[in-house]
């Protein structure tokens, strides 16, 4: 054992000074990743290992952090109703709109793919418009308002379906449904650009193959070519559609209002930003992020496995 | 000599006919007619229904008050004018803060944060791509992980630090950390590395050093990135609310402003759908002029492991 060891360490220390020597002669290389090493370090590294730290600490900024164990974990699963009511609507809007929003950028990339070259560039720009249009969401609480002059109140009530308007973003049972409605209809971001480019790279000869082979329709040729094919790219998509379905708080909090009619909705975020920047207990709202970090990173993970086995 | 040009026409006309492709392609052969027609149908509903809200932001900016809130509202103003749109700069150019500083604050940032983010994200792509040290592949997993998290994780340490920094309340907090974004360094990576290597190794041969390989050479030849970065950068900034970095009203940015305006109740209506058509006017024109080359880009995207 002992001499195992040894043997490592002196690998090791081997690999090491092999590193080091191949690091001094691309020293420019480190000089040209300074500047971004730097920033990315400051700005994206060190802040979620210090959010761990502070997470374990009370912190309100005027006195220096104290540790205290893990005291703000503790209240915050079993105390903060608040949280769970956070939590609880963040995973719904995740698990609708994260996989709805996914499978729409695929269909409707793969959708537009066989249509002629400029009817294609006008259709990625329809529907790419609205996830960059910033903030051109705040337009539905127009259509949702709660009057009679609200133009799906006013539809509804002509038409006779309803006989009284709807509050519909302060009535907390059509808040949450309303967000879902909104964050679909601007789901189609980048990752549905990166599966349009995907699929123009796709070979083509492997789908002549295909018909030889006897693949008979549109859905079997989606599943034995173009899927397989299209790997890298349905990743970064999850990716991306996975970290905008747990970051969900612009959107509920520009329609529903902040703080909206009995917590309905809100999300994770909502609440780091009320404890961060409201009341400003640093620490408490550290471990709100951390959980949230986590939440992210282990369900990339666990996507980034499934997804693996598409095709196979 | 009416000849010759004669001759030169049908030698042109030739050349096209050879050169043209058949306008309709033929179909392939596993599809059926009856699956197009519903497929495309379908296709055209949602697409509608997506670009309904847009044209409808568009419309009431366009529209004078009285048509504003007509009812039944219509689709388009029957008698459009640019009165919202002068009047954001007449109401607001009495008030304390006017209208022109905030589009000067949001331009500001977006242009500064854009061109820094570029620069330092292609430089660090630049190595991580075409040379192999010692670190290069942690660095490029690590910033792979950055993209799994949102800005929000990380908001309360970043305000901390750039309080540290004495950055707060100024446009540096929004502008330095927008430069080290992920996204940018990915995507440029990833397509420098189709770039041949041959061409670096030659420009060595001839004795340009690393700066002039980058600057020279390798940036003129991913244009096409360039423009991906700048979407993507504007995109985040040209929405940027800003509010918990900037407290100080001459500094903060048309997100904001547009926020006022909406909170101004139902009498600026149609001025606050003047600034939102300002705010997605931006980045919608800008994704039009350079969506071929953004697409290029996106086709090396993917996570590969």
């Amino acid at each position: 054992m002992k001499e195992y060891l040894n043997k490592l360490i002196t690998l090791r220390k081997h690999n090491a000074q092999v590193a080091w020597k191949k690091a001094k002669t691309r020293k420019m290389c480190y000089a040209f990743l300074a500047p971004y090493f730097i920033l990315f370090t400051m700005f994206y590294v060190f802040p979620v290992v210090a959010s761990i730290y502070y997470s374990f600490t009370y912190y309100n900024i005027l006195e220096s952090p104290r540790f205290i164990g893990l005291r703000n974990y503790i209240s915050l699963i079993l105390q903060d109703d608040i949280f769970l009511v956070g939590v609880k609507n963040t995973f719904m809007i995740a698990v609708i709109t994260g996989p709805l929003g996914y499978i729409m950028s695929f269909l409707f990339a793969w959708l537009i793919n066989e249509l002629p070259r400029w009817v294609r560039s006008v259709a990625v720009i329809v529907f790419y418009a609205p996830s960059i249009a910033g903030n051109c969401y705040v337009i539905f609480s127009v259509f949702f308002r709660g009057d009679a002059y609200g133009y799906v109140n006013a539809f509804l009530m002509n038409l006779g379906i309803i006989d009284a308007p709807i509050l519909w973003l302060i009535n907390p049972t059509y808040m949450l449904p309303i967000c879902m409605l909104v964050i679909l209809w601007m789901s189609l971001g980048t990752g549905f650009l990166s599966f349009v480019a995907g699929l123009q790279g796709v070979d083509k000869s492997q789908f002549e193959a295909g018909y030889m082979d006897g693949v008979k329709n549109r859905w079997q040729e989606l599943w034995f070519i173009t899927l397989p094919n299209m790997k890298p790219m349905l990743m970064f998509g999850a990716v991306m559609s996975i970290t905008q379905a747990f970051g969900v708080c612009d959107v509920t909090m520009a329609l529903c209002g902040y703080p909206s009619t009995d917590y309905a909705a809100r999300t994770i975020v909502t609440h780091l930003y009320d404890y961060g920047f409201d009341r400003f207990e640093m620490g408490y709202a550290c471990a709100i992020a951390t959980i949230l970090f986590l939440i992210m990173i282990l369900c990339n993970k666990a996507i980034q496995s499934l997804l693996r086995r598409v095709g196979t | 000599m009416s000849e010759a040009r004669a001759i030169k026409t049908k030698i042109k006309k030739e050349k096209e006919q050879v050169y043209r492709k058949p306008l309709i392609k033929r179909r392939k052969p596993n599809r059926s007619v009856a699956g197009d027609f519903f497929l495309y149908l379908f296709l055209i509903l949602v697409a509608v229904v997506m670009v309904f809200p847009i044209v409808y932001a568009v419309s009431s900016a366009l529209k004078p008050l009285d048509e504003l809130f007509k009812f039944p509202p219509t689709v388009f103003p029957q008698h459009p004018t640019l009165d919202n749109f002068s009047d954001l700069f007449v109401t607001m150019g009495k008030s304390w803060v006017t209208f022109s500083r905030y589009l000067f604050n949001t331009v500001f940032i977006t242009a500064v944060g854009t061109a820094g983010h570029l620069i330092i994200a292609s430089m660090g792509a630049f190595v991580l791509a075409k040379y192999e040290f010692p670190g290069n592949q942690v660095f490029f997993k690590i910033v792979t992980v950055a993209m799994m998290f949102t800005g929000y994780v990380t908001q309360i340490p970043n305000y901390l630090i750039l309080n540290k920094l004495g950055w707060i309340d100024t446009y540096w907090a929004i502008i330095i950390p927008a430069f080290a974004s992920p996204m940018g360094l990915f995507l440029m990576k990833q397509f420098m590395e189709g770039l041949p290597t041959s061409l670096i190794e030659a420009a060595k041969i001839d004795g340009a050093n690393e700066w002039r390989v980058f600057s020279g050479i390798v940036m003129p030849n991913v244009k096409p990135a360039w423009m991906t970065l700048i979407i993507f950068s504007v995109q985040a900034l040209w929405n940027n609310r800003a509010s918990t970095f900037i407290y100080s009203e001459e500094r903060k940015t048309l997100v904001f402003a547009m926020q006022q305006i909406q909170g101004g109740g139902i009498a600026r209506t149609g001025q606050g759908a003047a600034v939102l058509v300002v705010l997605m006017a931006v980045p919608i024109v800008i994704f039009i002029f350079s969506e071929s080359q953004i697409l290029e880009t996106m086709a090396s995207s993917g996570l590969k492991d």
